[in-house]
């Protein structure tokens, strides 16, 4: 990378108003930010799934793997083992890593493999035109539930909570200070991040409105606790129409899946033929 | 005896498996080239489990029925085999469990009682019958002390007494040879994958546990530090390809392991691998289907499903070894060709390759020219899909300099944003086919994709493929007949075939399916197959079976 532009000569297709803004601008300055504090840009690889978040990584000049939906996770958790020294961020949809790819992003929290993900929730299949998501309220009438969505929500803070993640925040696309804020401390820690962005779908599900009355950002919330966390996650059901806190709710330290691959000695330079002629001499008599 | 077969049989649970391939590693000692099948069915616990272990002075990788020697851990296994024993067979029996008087040919051992008395798990019942095994047949102790030294990893000097207890309470009946020659590592198939793909570069292994293939994941993981790989047991077969073009990205050479219905679930992956251009190797291990089948045993049911799986038209490799040396041999070459044409490559293996233990000739399968990837060099702003004349747009991984790699699912520019006008996707697409003609161009004219065995004057073929060869060989070789192989399944070795197939009159397709695949697949170019032979049981065919049925093509062909 010689010079930084991490614009693309990619057309924006996004709809006006569009929440993906918000998260677009906001990394794009924190990537910015961390490449002039000395990562290399050629270090960071985004991996994105299929939706309308997906299109983010067309917009960013920087590496990247579009990759399938609800597939983000195993991409950028073979990159990550593949080299460490690379700082991997995947971008889902609720869609796509709370629906289609649920496994893997409970699997990601439970190896605590060192990549951030962040999550576009607009709560709705926006790119195949309405139909209700994993965490759409109850009740919710897009055109594969006409009558009202028959299901509850999960509460995916919840789920990660549980599942071992060591970094858990929400954000909300309405302003870009604090999606930044938490983009970066999400990078910068050494473990698996997941932020829940309540992104805003203003074409198929547009609660800007419903959001800027109930959001707020945690204050003398510690971090560190547990079981505070857990009580903060819970406040929001993603289906009743409480208080909805931002903010980071939980980050610890622990060790990362990648660093439990060993480095051994095998290197292009070493004889794989004779290598393979001494393991097999062992099976020998 | 140069050729012989013994027969090793118990419930699931007496380590029958472990007994096999400790008597083959002591034949293997002795000089013998050694063949060992496994029969057991898909549980943990009783059941009959059985073991063939051929071993001869010239090579073998197929077994036969007649047993010379019978070693039963129970009464089902006499009965059961019973029709197969030579008149003039030998048996060495656990006495408790089998009455049987036949003081010229036959040797019981107490084993509970051996056990009992040496305060012995169940577990080294086999132990005591490997002790008995070779005093039988006159093997000395001091091979039989070095072979469980070798393999048994826990509780060495009991096994060792037991084995002793066994050895002490038999007799000589018969003596095996030694044979002089240097004696060959014993690989199973999927073992001789493992080291193939780490002789081309190997650097990461995925895969999710499902028989044949499981064995492989072990392997690799058994010499992950060995051979520097990281190898993951991932959360499901989706997560297993998806990773491996994780890796590919960065650069790192990865592969896969499944079986069919694992196979199902990474097919948008193999999609993906055509799209994106991503090298990945697929170790397909087939067993008997549709869906769950018959899980521990053997079926050639994939071979169309290997050349089409996936959506959307891309372009692949499909090859599929028919023995130890050729697993070992292809599967590095997939590798290289997979990295070369930036295309996924699969690995068509059985559960009779995978699983089956052959003597390995190393020096042979080794003997291979790998093409080299083609990379970037530093120069203008890079290009991942860099449109060129044979397709290949050359590579370069994160992290790099000046560069900035873009891969993607959808229909991609040359940088790899996404497009959807209708120039550039024509473009992009006949790109990606291109890479499959020049494939097959340095294919066939650098490899032997079709392999010809036997008599090559005789006007009767046997055309099979994978673990079948061996079998094949051996069969229409005693017979007088010519066999047809090819390795190469897809790009079609067309030229090759047409090769092989000259002076050919009457062609005979070996096969373990139903439907007869590889005849529909040569059909295509014209070509016709005039008798099927098929088998779909889920077992394999052994040299007797195949004579037998091969007979009657040959009196068919001769009637006036």
């Amino acid at each position: 990378m010689s010079t930084l532009n991490l614009n693309t000569y990619a057309k924006n297709t996004w709809c006006i108003g569009c929440g993906n803004f918000a998260i677009l601008n906001a990394i794009r300055l924190v990537i910015t930010e961390l490449i002039k504090e000395g990562t290399p840009a050629e270090n960071f690889v985004l991996v994105s799934g299929i939706g309308c978040h997906a299109k983010i990584v067309d917009y960013i000049n920087l590496n990247s793997f579009y990759s399938l939906h609800g597939r983000v996770i195993p991409v950028a958790t073979a990159i990550k083992i593949a080299d460490p020294s690379l700082k991997v961020i995947g971008f889902s949809g609720d869609g796509d890593s709370y629906g289609e790819g649920l496994e893997h992003l409970l699997f990601a929290a439970k190896r605590n493999i060192d990549i951030t993900m962040i999550i576009h929730n607009n709560r709705v299949y926006g790119l195949t035109t309405g139909q209700f998501t994993p965490t759409s309220p109850s009740g919710y009438k897009g055109r594969s539930t006409p009558y009202g969505n028959k299901e509850k929500p999960f509460n995916p803070l919840e789920l990660m909570l549980a599942s071992n993640a060591s970094f858990v925040a929400r954000g909300f696309s309405h302003g870009i200070d604090l999606l930044k804020k938490i983009f970066k401390e999400a990078i910068l820690h050494k473990g698996f991040s997941l932020i829940d962005v309540l992104q805003v779908c203003v074409t198929f599900y547009n609660m800007y409105e419903y959001y800027d009355k109930r959001v707020y950002v945690m204050e003398n919330h510690n971090e560190t606790d547990f079981d505070q966390a857990m009580k903060k996650a819970k406040e929001w059901d993603y289906n009743s129409d409480t208080k909805i806190p931002l903010g980071i709710f939980y980050r610890k330290k622990e060790i990362t899946f990648e660093d439990s691959f060993q480095t051994g000695i095998i290197s292009e330079t070493i004889d794989r033929k004779q290598k393979i002629y001494e393991h097999l001499m062992k099976k020998n008599l | 005896m140069k050729d012989f077969t013994i027969l090793i049989g118990g419930k699931a649970g007496d380590g029958i498996d472990r007994a096999s391939v400790i008597i083959g590693q002591i034949l293997s000692h002795l000089g013998y080239y050694v063949y060992i099948h496994r029969d057991y069915p898909s549980l943990i616990r009783g059941g009959h489990t059985f073991s063939i272990i051929r071993a001869s002075e010239n090579k073998v990788s197929a077994h036969r029925d007649e047993i010379d020697i019978l070693i039963a851990l129970n009464l089902e296994t006499l009965n059961l085999h019973r029709k197969n024993l030579k008149e003039k067979c030998f048996y060495i029996y656990d006495a408790e469990q089998i009455k049987f008087e036949d003081q010229v040919c036959g040797i019981g051992i107490p084993i509970n009682s051996i056990l009992k008395e040496e305060n012995a798990p169940d577990l080294m019942r086999n132990s005591c019958l490997i002790g008995a095994f070779c005093k039988t047949s006159g093997i000395e102790w001091e091979i039989v002390e070095k072979t469980l030294g070798m393999t048994i990893p826990k509780h060495l000097e009991l096994n060792l007494k037991i084995a002793k207890r066994g050895f002490d309470t038999s007799r000589q009946l018969l003596k095996i040879e030694k044979i002089n020659r240097e004696p060959l590592p014993l690989l199973t198939g999927n073992e001789a994958i493992g080291l193939g793909l780490i002789m081309a570069g190997l650097d990461a292994y995925a895969g999710y546990p499902m028989t044949p293939s499981s064995g492989l994941l072990h392997f690799l993981a058994s010499v992950a530090p060995e051979f520097n790989l990281k190898v993951i047991h991932a959360e499901n077969e989706i997560s297993v390809i998806m990773m491996a073009l994780g890796f590919a990205y960065a650069g790192k050479k990865a592969a896969v392991g499944t079986s069919g219905g694992g196979f199902c679930l990474m097919n948008e992956g193999l999609s993906l691998s055509g799209m994106a251009e991503l090298p990945v190797v697929i170790v397909l291990g087939q067993r008997t289907g549709p869906s769950t089948g018959l899980p521990t045993y053997t079926g050639q049911t994939e071979l169309f499903y290997a050349i089409h799986a996936g959506h959307g038209e891309f372009s692949r490799l499909v090859v599929a070894p028919g023995d130890c040396e050729q697993a070992f041999y292809w599967s590095a070459l997939a590798l290289a060709l997979a990295w070369k044409y930036q295309i996924p490559a699969i690995i068509l293996s059985d559960k009779t390759l995978a699983e089956s233990l052959y003597s390995f000739d190393f020096e042979k399968a080794s003997k291979v020219n790998l093409p080299k990837i083609i990379m970037w060099e530093n120069g203008d702003s890079y290009k991942r899909y860099l449109n060129t004349k044979n397709g290949i747009s050359p590579l370069s991984f994160v992290p790099k300099y000046s560069a900035v790699i873009k891969v993607n699912s959808y229909e991609h520019d040359e940088y790899g944003i996404t497009t959807e006008e209708p120039e550039t996707t024509k473009l992009m697409q006949e790109k990606r086919l291109r890479k499959s003609q020049f494939l097959l161009d340095e294919i066939e004219k650098n490899y032997e994709c079709v392999k010809i065995y036997g008599n090559v004057e005789s006007e009767i073929a046997v055309l099979c493929w994978g673990s079948n060869v061996p079998v094949c060989i051996e069969s229409a070789t005693r017979l007088g007949l010519k066999v047809i192989q090819p390795v190469i399944i897809h790009p079609f070795p067309l030229r090759q075939l047409e090769y092989a197939m000259i002076g050919v009159k009457e062609l005979v397709l070996v096969e373990c399916n139903a439907t007869g695949q590889m005849a529909e697949l040569i059909k295509h170019h014209r070509f016709t197959v005039k008798t099927k032979i098929l088998k779909y049981n889920g077992r394999p065919f052994s040299v007797n079976d195949l004579e037998q049925l091969l007979q009657v093509v040959i009196d068919e062909y001769i009637k006036p």
